[in-house]
């Protein structure tokens, strides 16, 4: 029997592993050193604000992987002989493989400060990371959290969720703004301040300094502002957790390179998720993607090619979502930071509250090309269709209505986007209307 | 701000402090002329020795030592008759009953005197310090929000020492309340003069006591319900809707209309969870009260019958369980603090269905015994009185059991007094059989279910954290699948949770309902799921 064995048990792993295992007898081994069991990475941040305890983030019951034949390791890959088709672990133990997927994801950026190294300086992405800022919180008065992005503003909400005092630097004039349009930018900007965040925009850090015991105790900022704190959170993005394989004879740039099947330059090696970096990029899309999203179709695809589908990678239109303190955001489809040429927008804000809507679309044909909602939940699978079959804007606008999946009773805000629609592209739509007894049976 | 809510938090702890040792102060003596008073002549026959001996006179330190003796005696005579087959001489009036009323009249104490002054010490300070507590959080907790912050440090809702303390005084007085009321008649006392709003100078029962403790911890506790959730207006639409159904039918109604000689049913309450629906005596008081006795009648058939699945058809059993029920009220309010205990593994969902489907099962077999024994009751005959044995079975002994086992202990003790250790539905979703029935439906034949919004989930587990039905959402979600479950009241928590807008309670066609007909968007230009 075929024995596949996946190095990493993170979404894109795990999601491989499963579907491999609907349509294969295949032996199956996951192996990681951080965890016995997959967790959801992206809820590490609720077991440290106590939403949640351990257990609670796995999504999979411990009896899940012997029910499914899907055996799992702990233990540490140091190197892979791939003529043998063999890995051998810390422990000294060596495993055979016939087919080999490494999904080791990523490691939080680390551009070379001084004093990175220090106690109390640490990324957030894995189990370790978590354990050691909860190790260290009680001591931490005020911190420093360097890098404007998603993990960047986790980890301040983590961080005020348990009274610490918060400065966050931000290298762009606006909170993740090399992905936000400069209006959503300051619409989350105010609301992180909201929370008591000390913003700081277009800083750097220069240096991280600590005291004789190796703890960090102060930072100072490339404008020369010293800050003095107990920790510091490195949330700078985050690159292909590749280190490991630099002696092997896996082709390695910046990620694990692939094809859009996900097979490297070696014979039955496959890597998938952060840690990949494909050769021709799908288009309009990185040669890197590191969302939870990706990682799982990534998984999905790469089961479907070893389990006898040959399948290249087809991720569909692009979609995400996070969570800025308390306002929700999606995105479907393409919305960058600055408009294209070629691109025509419209946003609406709410006067008071914090509701967005950005639309963006083709300014020769008008045909929708994407959606950032804030505050508002939209239908993935209606927008998806929409995406892929190329609507144009008007219809788009006229299906507000049956796009929002926010719950029941909350108010809507259709009219009032509509009404600034027309006025701002002098078009008159409208929307389709629902009967009183179609409101009532929903 | 702080310390406000701190300053409210210890007005609160006297207000219930004072409240629990309530049943301490003073002492209770019954003289010889109140037992001459109180006592029916075969009573008097039947105890005068005994209770010259044991009871008159005798100064006892609390309501439930006195009464303890009084029932001790109570039984004792009664189990002599029985075993010298005196069948004339037993005594009907239930033993508990029995004590309650003595200890009522022959408690003395400051309690006793000062009603009114009692009650704002007790009840009055609770309530003042409770919403001092509460309303601070509109400002402490910053912004509107999901505010589960710290719900597993602490002690009060993780299982800690505050929790199981909780426990403790909540399953304490449950059984006194069920089991030994005459051990709470000062509690008794402190709410008369809510009751005198009602009847000028009338007496409350324990019964009262429970009610107006209920409604009021549900209206406070909806109130931090509201608050927690201002940011979601199904949150706060469902939760005035439940206060106020409980407020109005459960409470006010209760007590309004018996003042104009109507029974006072709470009309809501449908069977099977109204599980006396057939008891002899129900619907005797009901058919024999004229015309609103009867609408009363057939309004429970009705309601039973045809409103509660088409109503559960339409929008799901939430429209029941978590708008308007008074067991799913008080879960959603003052359980709210603890429904992430409620348990998400597989095996307590395999339990869960048996348990429930049992107690469907037998509520409905107690209802044909009783219901039996009550047609023989009132158009049997005077040959067929009193003819309550079926198959060998007696329908008093079943429904005996049922009240006892159902109706006290599950839906009472654990229901509520377990809130702080297995969450607070474990009533609703182990042991309700209007839950049961409705489940069926909605399972089935209803338009009800919750949406997973395509592939945005990230399998956090917020959602099936904080279901307090203990399904695992995120099984669903996670796959792309729609979530239609036998057991979920729509309380709407797990979508408020959601941290990427997931989740959407709906009413839609029954077509293409459990969401995994289409291409799943998943991505790579979505794919079938097998189902």
């Amino acid at each position: 029997m075929q024995k596949i064995v996946i190095i990493g048990n993170g979404i894109s792993g795990v999601t491989a592993a499963r579907h491999i295992r609907k349509k294969s007898d295949a032996e199956l081994l996951i192996i990681s050193d951080e965890t016995p069991y997959f967790f959801s990475r992206t809820a590490l941040m609720y077991v440290f604000m106590g939403h949640m305890r351990k257990q609670d983030i796995k999504p999979y019951e411990d009896w899940f992987w012997k029910k499914n034949r899907i055996d799992l390791l702990q233990d540490y890959v140091s190197g892979i002989k791939a003529s043998d088709s063999e890995l051998s672990l810390q422990s000294g133990k060596k495993i055979k493989f016939d087919k080999l997927i490494i999904a080791t994801g990523s490691k939080p950026n680390k551009f070379g400060w001084p004093g990175q190294d220090l106690k109390g300086v640490q990324g957030l992405y894995s189990m370790q990371d978590l354990d050691n800022l909860t190790k260290r919180a009680d001591e931490i008065q005020r911190a420093v959290i360097v890098g404007g992005g998603l993990i960047g503003v986790e980890l301040a909400e983590m961080l005020v969720s348990r009274g610490i005092e918060v400065v966050f630097l931000v290298r762009e004039n606006r909170f993740w703004g090399s992905v936000l349009p400069v209006e959503e930018g300051n619409l989350i900007s105010n609301h992180i301040q909201k929370h008591h965040i000390d913003l700081r925009f277009n800083t750097e850090l220069d240096q991280i300094f600590g005291d004789e015991n190796g703890v960090v105790n102060e930072i100072i900022t490339k404008d020369g502002e010293r800050i003095s704190c107990q920790f510091v959170g490195l949330t700078a993005g985050v690159s292909p957790n590749v280190e490991w394989l630099k002696n092997s004879a896996i082709n390695i740039d910046r990620g694990i390179v692939v094809n859009q099947y996900f097979e490297t330059n070696l014979p039955n090696i496959y890597a998938i998720g952060d840690c990949a970096q494909f050769q021709v990029p799908v288009e309009g899309r990185k040669n890197i993607e590191q969302v939870w999203y990706t990682g799982r179709i990534m998984g999905e695809t790469l089961a479907a090619t070893l389990t006898g589908n040959r399948k290249a990678y087809q991720p569909g239109p692009w979609f995400n979502s996070a969570k800025f303190f308390d306002i929700e955001y999606q995105t479907y489809g393409n919305v960058n930071a600055n408009r294209a040429a070629n691109e025509l927008d419209f946003y609406w804000q709410h006067p008071t509250k914090e509701i967005a809507i950005h639309l963006v679309w083709e300014k020769s044909n008008e045909i929708f090309i994407g959606i950032n909602v804030f505050g508002l939940r939209m239908r993935h699978e209606l927008f998806n269709q929409w995406l892929k079959t190329k609507v144009h804007i008007d219809e788009v606008m006229a299906n507000l209505r049956i796009a929002n999946f926010d719950p029941e009773f909350y108010k809507r805000y259709e009219n009032e986007i509509l009404d600034s629609f027309n006025l701002q592209t002098g078009k008159n739509i409208r929307l389709l209307k629902q009967k009183w007894w179609q409101k009532v049976l929903g | 701000m702080k310390l406000v809510k701190n300053i409210g938090l210890v007005i609160f702890l006297i207000g219930l402090g004072i409240f629990t040792v309530l049943p301490f102060i003073g002492g209770v003596k019954l003289s010889d002329e109140m037992m001459r008073n109180i006592l029916t002549e075969s009573e008097l026959n039947n105890l005068e020795n005994r209770f010259e001996k044991e009871i008159i006179d005798i100064d006892f330190t609390s309501s439930y030592g006195f009464g303890s003796a009084v029932k001790g005696i109570y039984d004792d005579v009664n189990e002599e008759f029985r075993a010298n087959k005196q069948w004339d001489k037993v005594m009907h009036t239930s033993p508990k009953e029995f004590s309650l009323k003595l200890a009522k009249v022959a408690a003395y104490g400051p309690v006793k005197d000062n009603k009114f002054a009692f009650f704002l010490l007790s009840f009055g300070l609770a309530i003042l310090g409770a919403f001092i507590f509460i309303l601070t959080d509109l400002k402490l907790k910053g912004p509107p929000g999901i505010k589960n912050d710290g719900i597993y440090h602490d002690p009060n809702t993780s299982r800690g020492w505050i929790g199981m303390i909780t426990a403790a005084w909540l399953i304490g007085f449950y059984l006194l309340l069920y089991i030994a009321p005459y051990g709470i008649v000062n509690m008794i006392f402190v709410v008369e003069p809510v009751k005198w709003l009602f009847v000028e100078g009338g007496e409350a029962s324990q019964w009262f006591l429970y009610g107006f403790m209920y409604t009021i911890s549900m209206t406070i506790m909806g109130v931090r319900m509201i608050i927690k959730y201002r940011h979601n207006k199904y949150q706060i639409v469902r939760t005035i809707s439940v206060v106020f159904f409980q407020f109005v039918f459960a409470f006010l109604l209760v007590e309004i209309l018996p003042l104009f000689d109507l029974p006072g049913k709470d009309l809501k309450n449908a069977w099977p969870l109204d599980y006396s629906f057939l008891f002899d005596w129900n619907v005797k008081g009901l058919i024999e009260n004229g015309t609103f006795g009867r609408f009363v009648f057939v309004w429970s058939i009705l309601l039973s019958v045809i409103i509660v699945p088409t109503l559960v058809y339409f929008y799901g059993k939430r429209w029941y369980c978590s708008w308007v029920c008074g067991c799913g009220g008080l879960a959603e309010t003052v359980g709210d603090p603890f429904r992430q205990l409620s348990n998400k593994k597989l095996w307590s969902w395999k339990m869960e269905r048996w348990m429930i489907h049992l107690v469907l099962v037998f509520a409905i077999i107690m209802t044909i015994f009783t219901g039996y024994h009550t047609y023989n009751e009132i158009y049997g005959g005077p040959e067929m009185q009193d003819k309550h044995i079926l198959f060998g079975f007696s329908a008093y002994n079943i429904r005996e059991v049922y009240g006892f086992f159902i109706g006290t202990i599950f839906a009472g003790v654990i229901g509520t007094g377990f809130y702080p250790i297995l969450g607070n539905r474990s009533w609703c979703r182990f042991g309700c059989p209007l839950a049961a029935y409705m489940g069926i439906v909605q399972r089935f034949k209803s338009r009800f279910r919750i949406t997973t919004n395509g592939g945005q989930c990230i399998s956090c587990g917020n959602c099936s954290t904080y279901c307090e039905q203990g399904i695992d959402v995120r099984a669903y979600a996670q796959k792309g699948q729609n979530i239609v479950r036998a057991s979920c009241v729509g309380c709407g928590v797990c979508s408020a949770v959601c941290p990427r807008g997931v989740l959407k309670l709906e009413n839609g066609p029954e077509k293409g309902r459990f969401g995994n007909e289409g291409p799943i968007v998943l991505g790579n230009d979505g794919f079938q799921l097998n189902v």
